[in-house]
């Protein structure tokens, strides 16, 4: 074998493996739209009459192929989504993306801050949990561990991922190196012989964690699928390029920020604003993300989730408030996609949550729960969401159990 | 059989924990006592500081960092704290003067009056052109539109600071605000490194009100912790602040964070627990945080409904816990301090009513009667009898600060601050009989601690890993650098996993060292430590005669590390410097070369050595 040169048996194992015989783990993407995304806009419920009364300016208007652009696409007669992810529309009707409606955080918090805590440590109303619930997904080690099982797009891990188990954040693999070929070797020999024990350790890790990247990065390698130029886009293409290479990457998280539309959230047509911005840079890289990995996702999937909804009303700013539920999105291999899932709390004054907001009906731990379970095969639950009762029949059945 | 791998297994726990408590026993050299106390007083041995403390003796010169106020402050540090105004205002003045957006729309619509300040005018005309920018009627200003030649763009984008400074200073003053806001991050940062303080101050306003507070905040905080002469006072602002941590960017913190560093933590880091427990009770930074002032008497909560309807507020919904349940798990008790959920609401009830004044009135801290629950309640088996209003929050501090749990949990802390993360249960205890005989007073608690043989030994020394704060702050202290300004620091620290200022949850960072060590910030440290020695850190200057003439690789080890280089350090570095001089990779040298001590002074900074105190 060239090109590896000292890099640790299972490195070898890794970077040649697509034959190998080991069973293929799955893989669990998890993106977070901070800011509260307005789930009402983004599946639109064009069914009900309230939704239009309420949302007088900002409301997207009902299917018409007359006006594909600025109307909203239809998924089952009731639902439909925004026009700028149009892109997704093929998957859904592939019946490989799934949506669960009105879900998201039972807390009532309004504050972006605590709602974000809350949903990435995965203990609503708890705020002193020290870690995240996806650093708790990860199994117990078993052998040699990958250095990049559980990975973060960006300069720093977020909460949802810190732990006890070993997780890095790459802002780029082209960065994840020391930036000096000589110290780099200088570094790595002062760590591999240091007798301190902890910096002993961390050192070899880095070291191998580095070694792994940036052998992935030197090969020559073309995206199967355009990605949008924003953060987003590039951390899903980065996050794609490390699964297909596969270096054992099992947990991966990104986020897009921006959703916080109190002013001009929609512009005087559908297509326009702040929030048709987003969903197009949204909905276009996950449509990448899936179009790249192709055969790929079969053990792949992606969840989205925001830290709570909007107001079902429009306030005067062409806007919308803080809110309570959500919609979340569930595309892979083996999700029963096409299909919204949870039931429909309604939008009529006496259904909405505090009197303004949509009503929560699928509580998130209930969603990432059947993904922890169902698709990555982690059969305990306590730890991951420690204090929540999992009942197995809240699950909405978006995963194909074979 | 499986009876002798228990014992076995029993025999070394025991020989383990024999071992631990063995090394906090052996006593350390005179050399390592001083760079013992340098490493764990201060953010860091600077050149000179190992002789000041033998000239001083260690006894008195630990005395004189109890009590700051005896310590001659750093003249360079005043000078250079001046220009950052907003860090001597009160949160009305700040709100005024850079205020927030709410603020700049009712000074647009009318409602309140502009200020008269020409320069505070331009800042709030261009923020609220941002914020209008949001509704999609403006486009943001380009150097492209901004009325440049294409050489006068090229120079403000790629230019030397010196270049930029010129070409700015040749434009038309109405010209130069919108030239600053299109310019790049990067480009703004060349600019700044030449420009004159009044440049400085035109510079960041061009990123908004909000941005200059926080600049002086994180400002300030980084050149204490490199200039400021009572480094003890300094560590444990970092500590207190920390223990109760405020996240600045929970919306009206932004305002509310400089003055509780400022007059609320500060003042009492060696004073009275109570004092301290109780400033923060009634901090405004506090009470927004964890939100105390959303919890309310629900009684109070219903008869008030229908007036706030009118008046389209959002109602407040009663009782909340958040702050109840810091206050007892956090700030004093800790989690295993004997306190249940039924305490935890009776605290809360205890606190509602505990609040802020409105912005405009000075968002101090204010009782609402009205707001309180002024039924009866329990806290921790002592009985608070009904009515007692504001007394009943002061009741509960008083109880609290005086906890033997509190005083267990406190003293525990600081003793993983300051001796090791798993400290000897010796020490801790010795503590806590000072807190609970001293009636929680810090200086004596941290007395205790600076003389217990646990502290001068060696299961102390070099125990602790750095965190990025601690890094980056002794890293500078370490070289000597010159610094004039520190954002580029504090970008680093983001870099680390430490913004600061920025930890969201109430626990704040922690202080156990190990919990720093990952992949992804050690390799942070390590392009840090390089970047810093090569004088690629804006706003920061390092130079090699900090060591002296002609010093070699042991002499700059000492004078960083204040000890000896492991055998396999120096052998690496003597590796990588063979290498650096062979044929080869002279030729394809950089034009910018980094002088050789300061090349060896970065490999020793990001080496293993460096990452302990």
């Amino acid at each position: 074998m060239v090109g590896v040169g000292a890099a640790p048996l299972w490195l070898e194992r890794a970077l040649y493996a697509s034959d190998a015989p080991a069973r293929r783990k799955k893989i669990l993407v998890a993106i977070f739209q901070r800011g509260a995304a307005d789930g009402l806009n983004i599946v639109v419920p064009h069914g009900e009459a309230s939704y239009y009364s309420m949302r007088p300016t900002i409301s997207v208007p009902r299917p018409s192929a007359a006006d594909p652009q600025n109307t909203v696409i239809d998924l089952d007669g009731f639902f439909g989504l925004h026009p700028a992810l149009a892109p997704l529309q093929p998957v859904y009707a592939a019946r490989h993306l799934a949506i669960v409606h009105a879900a998201g955080s039972p807390d009532p918090t309004r504050s972006h801050f605590d709602a974000q805590d809350y949903m990435e440590s995965g203990t609503p109303g708890r705020k002193s949990t020290g870690d995240g619930w996806l650093n708790r997904v990860l199994p117990p080690a078993e052998g040699e561990l990958s250095p990049v099982r559980a990975i973060a797009m960006g300069p720093v891990l977020p909460r949802a991922l810190r732990g006890h188990n070993g997780a890095i954040a790459i802002e780029s693999l082209n960065n994840f190196q020391v930036r000096n070929d000589s110290a780099s070797k200088v570094f790595q020999a002062m760590y591999a012989g240091s007798s301190d024990k902890i910096l002993n350790g961390t050192g070899r890790e880095t070291f191998d964690a580095v070694k792994l990247l940036q052998s992935v990065e030197k090969q020559p390698y073309q995206p199967a699928a355009d990605y949008p130029n924003g953060a987003f886009g590039q951390s899903l293409k980065q996050v794609a390029r490390l699964i297909k290479a596969n270096v054992g990457v099992e947990i991966a998280f990104a986020d897009i920020g921006g959703w916080d539309h109190h002013v001009n959230e929609v512009g005087p047509r559908a297509s326009e604003g702040q929030l048709a911005q987003r969903l197009t840079e949204f909905g276009a890289s996950l449509a990448a993300f899936w179009k790249d990995l192709g055969d790929r996702m079969a053990d792949v999937t992606v969840v989205t989730m925001s830290e709570f909804g909007r107001t079902a009303r429009e306030n005067g700013d062409r806007g919308t408030d803080h809110g309570h539920a959500n919609v979340m999105f569930v595309m892979g291999g083996d999700v029963r996609g096409g299909k919204v899932y949870g039931e429909w709390p309604g939008l009529a004054d006496h259904q909405l949550y505090e009197g303004r907001d949509l009503a929560l009906t699928t509580d998130f731990r209930d969603v990432l729960g059947e993904l922890v379970i169902s698709h990555l095969g982690n059969r305990d639950l306590r730890e991951v969401f420690p204090g929540y009762a999992i009942d197995r029949r809240r699950f909405r059945g978006f995963i194909a159990t074979s | 059989m499986r009876r002798g791998l228990l014992f076995a297994f029993v025999a070394t726990l025991c020989l383990m924990a024999g071992k631990q408590a063995t090394l906090f026993l052996a006593p350390l050299s005179i050399d390592q006592k001083t760079a013992h106390v340098l490493n764990r007083l201060t953010f860091g041995p600077r050149p000179g500081d190992v002789d000041d403390v033998k000239k001083v003796g260690l006894k008195k010169w630990i005395d004189a960092q109890l009590h700051p106020d005896r310590i001659a402050q750093n003249p360079l540090l005043d000078t250079k704290l001046e220009p950052l105004d907003t860090l001597r205002m009160t949160p009305l003045e700040l709100a005024w003067r850079y205020p927030p957006p709410q603020l700049i729309k009712a000074m647009v619509a009318g409602t309140v009056p502009y200020p008269k300040d020409p320069e505070t005018r331009m800042m709030i005309d261009r923020a609220a052109a941002r914020l209008q920018l949001k509704k999609g009627d403006d486009e943001k200003p380009t150097l492209e539109n901004a009325g440049l030649t294409e050489e006068q763009q090229r120079t403000l984008r790629r230019g030397t600071p010196q270049e930029k400074l010129k070409v700015f200073d040749d434009l038309l003053d109405e010209q130069k605000d919108e030239v600053l806001e299109a310019m790049p991050l990067g480009a703004r940062i060349g600019l700044f490194a030449a420009a004159p303080p009044d440049l400085r101050r035109r510079i960041q306003k061009a990123g908004g009100p909000q941005f200059v507070i926080n600049q002086d905040l994180m400002e300030a905080k980084l050149l204490r912790a490199i200039y400021s002469n009572r480094q003890l006072e300094e560590v444990l602002t970092d500590f207190w602040y920390n223990h109760f941590n405020v996240f600045l960017d929970k919306g009206a913190d932004r305002y509310l964070v400089g003055s509780y560093e400022r007059d609320v933590i500060r003042p009492h880091v060696l004073g009275k627990f109570h004092d301290l427990l109780l400033a923060t009770a009634e901090s405004p930074a506090m009470l927004f945080y964890l939100d105390n002032v959303e919890s309310v008497d629900p009684g109070a909560a219903a008869l008030m409904q229908g007036r706030r309807a009118a008046a389209q507020v959002r109602p407040r919904k009663g009782l909340n816990e958040n702050y109840a349940r810091e206050l007892m798990e956090l700030h004093t008790l800790g989690v295993d301090g004997g306190y249940t959920q039924h305490d935890v609401t009776e605290v809360a009830r205890c606190f509602t009513g505990w609040s802020i004044k409105a912005p405009r009135e000075g968002a101090t801290f204010v009782f609402r009667e009205r707001l309180h629950d002024n039924g009866p309640k329990t806290v921790l088996g002592h009985h608070i009898p009904a009515g007692g209003g504001i007394e009943d929050g002061l009741k509960v501090i008083d109880i609290l600060s005086h906890h033997p749990s509190t005083a267990r949990f406190i003293s525990r802390k600081l003793a993983m601050r300051f001796v090791a993360d798993e400290p000897p249960p010796s020490l801790v205890e010795k503590m806590a009989k000072t807190f609970r005989d001293k009636d929680g007073d810090l200086r004596s608690v941290m007395q205790t601690l600076l003389s217990a043989p646990e502290f001068w030994s060696q299961g102390a020394y070099r125990a602790k890993l750095k965190s990025p704060l601690e890094m980056v702050a002794s890293s500078v202290r370490a070289l000597g650098a010159d610094v004039d300004f520190t954002f580029p620091l504090s970008q680093q620290l983001v870099q680390l996993g430490q913004p600061l200022y920025r930890k969201q949850e109430p626990t704040g960072y922690t202080n156990a060292g190990q919990e720093w060590m990952n992949s992804a910030s050690l390799l942070a440290r390590m392009n840090f430590a390089i970047a810093l020695a090569g004088n690629r850190i804006p706003g920061v200057k390092v130079d090699a005669s900090r060591f002296g003439d002609a010093p070699d690789t042991d002499q700059i080890a000492k004078d960083l590390l204040l000890t000896g280089l492991s055998d396999e350090a120096r052998a690496a570095i003597q590796a990588g410097l063979e290498a650096q001089s062979a044929p080869q990779a002279a030729a394809k040298r950089p034009a910018q070369e980094v002088p050789k001590p300061l090349a060896i002074a970065g490999l020793m900074l990001g080496s293993p050595d460096f990452q302990r105190r």
